[in-house]
């Protein structure tokens, strides 16, 4: 699985932060959401698709595949 | 398997989602009174009023409900539940049987004796109630707001954005003082005022002036406040009234356990507005309002019927846009707790400030703030002690 930020969409809410702290981290310099882990291993993609299904602004895009 | 969801909004429709992400092959059967589904609400409150040329975005479409083999039925209210037959019965007849049911029926905005929705009075739920509020703000009306809380505060902050004369009436001292407690209720309270917003706090309404058109709102002191369109805050009540003959636990909400599953009987659920559940981190049963609740509770509800079983303890999550800045509160503020800022002070534009008591850290609170919040948001999911939240802040204990 891979995750994508929109940074056009993303507001900095940090809701995916909150959800999935080992895969998004913050921006220090405006608060947009960064992904940490591409692809996103096994053990981490339920909270990765946490972190997808919370964004207030759909900013996150998820693909599954074979990556 | 047959699985009915009551309410095509966030709760309901994601929680279709969910299960049919999780391989689900159920026949899914998704119900709703109104004759769409509905849009995503946190905008209505904020950028949808500002701007004329938004458009409400559905929480999904039909078509996509249909791709998943989702089942929509439309326009249809469900008039009650029958536990025992597991069957739900449609307003014009008919009924739905179920192996699980979903209630997701969310809530309604709460009125009161003469402060009821009509021309000019307005209340926000749904896009149509945001355009027809729109429409007034745009013409610059003079707004009153009655209910200084979630919505009243939201609105009355989007409205000073576009120019337009704001009142809001409110019987507690302070704005948002159920959801931020008295002191961070204080100083959002003097920086609406700051920001030109007409505060009548500690005051109730008599009621609303004018017979076809508005005129104005009359206080319980007798005064008057001049007023094109008034809009009412004065929350929700959960939507349970189709319950009422189910033989369910209902306080205020549908009674649920830990896993979200409604007290009382077996195969049925609750997510979003409409839930009262229990909630292991406080000890009580509890019902939230929110955006993120509602999700979270889809996804939790989904993996409870997908067979893996799922306890919902999560501290409430919810933001708001207000004064060019957003509002993050994480937990839950107590009227009684203390209060200390970890980051910026009420005076500054950006501040951070953690809530506690009886030793633990309750909540924590951010202005403008979102990356500084983190670390004391992490804390409060670990349940930590109050003493850690201050000693994170470097303050002494």
């Amino acid at each position: 699985m891979r995750v994508k930020v929109d940074l056009n969409v993303c507001q900095g809410h940090g809701v995916c932060h909150m959800s999935a702290p080992d895969v998004f981290e913050l921006s220090p310099e405006d608060g947009h959401s960064i992904v940490i882990v591409d692809p996103v291993p096994s053990e981490l993609e339920a909270d990765a698709r946490l972190g997808v299904e919370s964004c207030p602004e759909r900013a996150i895009s998820a693909e599954t595949g074979s990556g | 398997m047959r699985i009915v969801v009551i309410g095509a909004s966030l709760a309901g429709v994601r929680t279709v989602q969910a299960l049919r992400r999780a391989g689900s092959e159920a026949h899914i059967t998704l119900v709703d009174a109104h004759h769409e589904v509905a849009c995503d609400r946190p905008p209505l409150s904020k950028k949808f009023l500002s701007n004329s040329a938004a458009a409400p975005i559905p929480v999904a479409t039909s078509a996509q409900l249909h791709e998943m083999d989702v089942e929509l039925v439309l326009g249809r209210r469900a008039t009650d539940l029958d536990v025992g037959a597991r069957s739900v019965g449609l307003h014009g007849g008919g009924r739905l049987g179920y192996d699980a049911l979903v209630v997701a029926s969310g809530s309604t905005p709460r009125t009161a004796p003469g402060l009821e929705p009509r021309p000019g009075v307005h209340v926000l739920r749904t896009a149509e109630h945001a355009a027809a509020l729109r429409a007034g703000l745009a013409g610059a009306a003079r707004t009153v707001i009655v209910g200084g809380g979630f919505i009243g505060s939201e609105v009355a902050s989007t409205a000073r954005g576009m120019g337009c004369d704001v009142t809001i009436v409110e019987p507690l001292p302070t704005l948002m003082v159920r959801g931020l407690g008295p002191v961070l209720g204080e100083v959002l309270t003097r920086r609406h005022a700051a920001a030109g917003v007409d505060l009548r706090l500690g005051i109730g309404v008599a009621g609303i002036e004018g017979r076809d058109l508005v005129e104005g709102v009359r206080l319980a002191d007798g005064s008057l406040i001049a007023a094109d369109q008034v809009v009412l805050g004065l929350g929700t009540t959960p939507e349970v009234a189709w319950l009422a003959d189910a033989g369910l636990q209902l306080r205020d909400g549908l009674v649920c356990d830990e896993h979200l599953a409604a007290v009382g009987t077996d195969g049925v659920y609750a997510a979003g507005d409409v839930a009262r559940w229990w909630h292991p981190r406080y000890g009580e049963h509890v019902r939230v309002e929110h955006w993120t609740n509602a999700v979270e509770q889809a996804l939790v509800v989904a993996a409870n019927l997908a067979g893996t079983p799922t306890v919902y303890d999560a501290p409430p999550y919810v933001w708001s846009d207000q004064l060019g800045s957003r509002l993050q509160v994480v937990g839950r503020v107590r009227p009684q707790d203390d209060v200390r800022f970890v980051h910026g002070g009420p005076g500054e534009e950006r501040f951070v400030a953690v809530t506690g008591g009886d030793g633990s850290l309750q909540s924590v609170v951010g202005f403008g703030a979102v990356r500084e919040l983190m670390p004391y948001r992490k804390l409060l999911v670990e349940g930590a002690t109050w003493a850690a939240a201050l000693d994170l802040a470097g303050i002494p204990a």
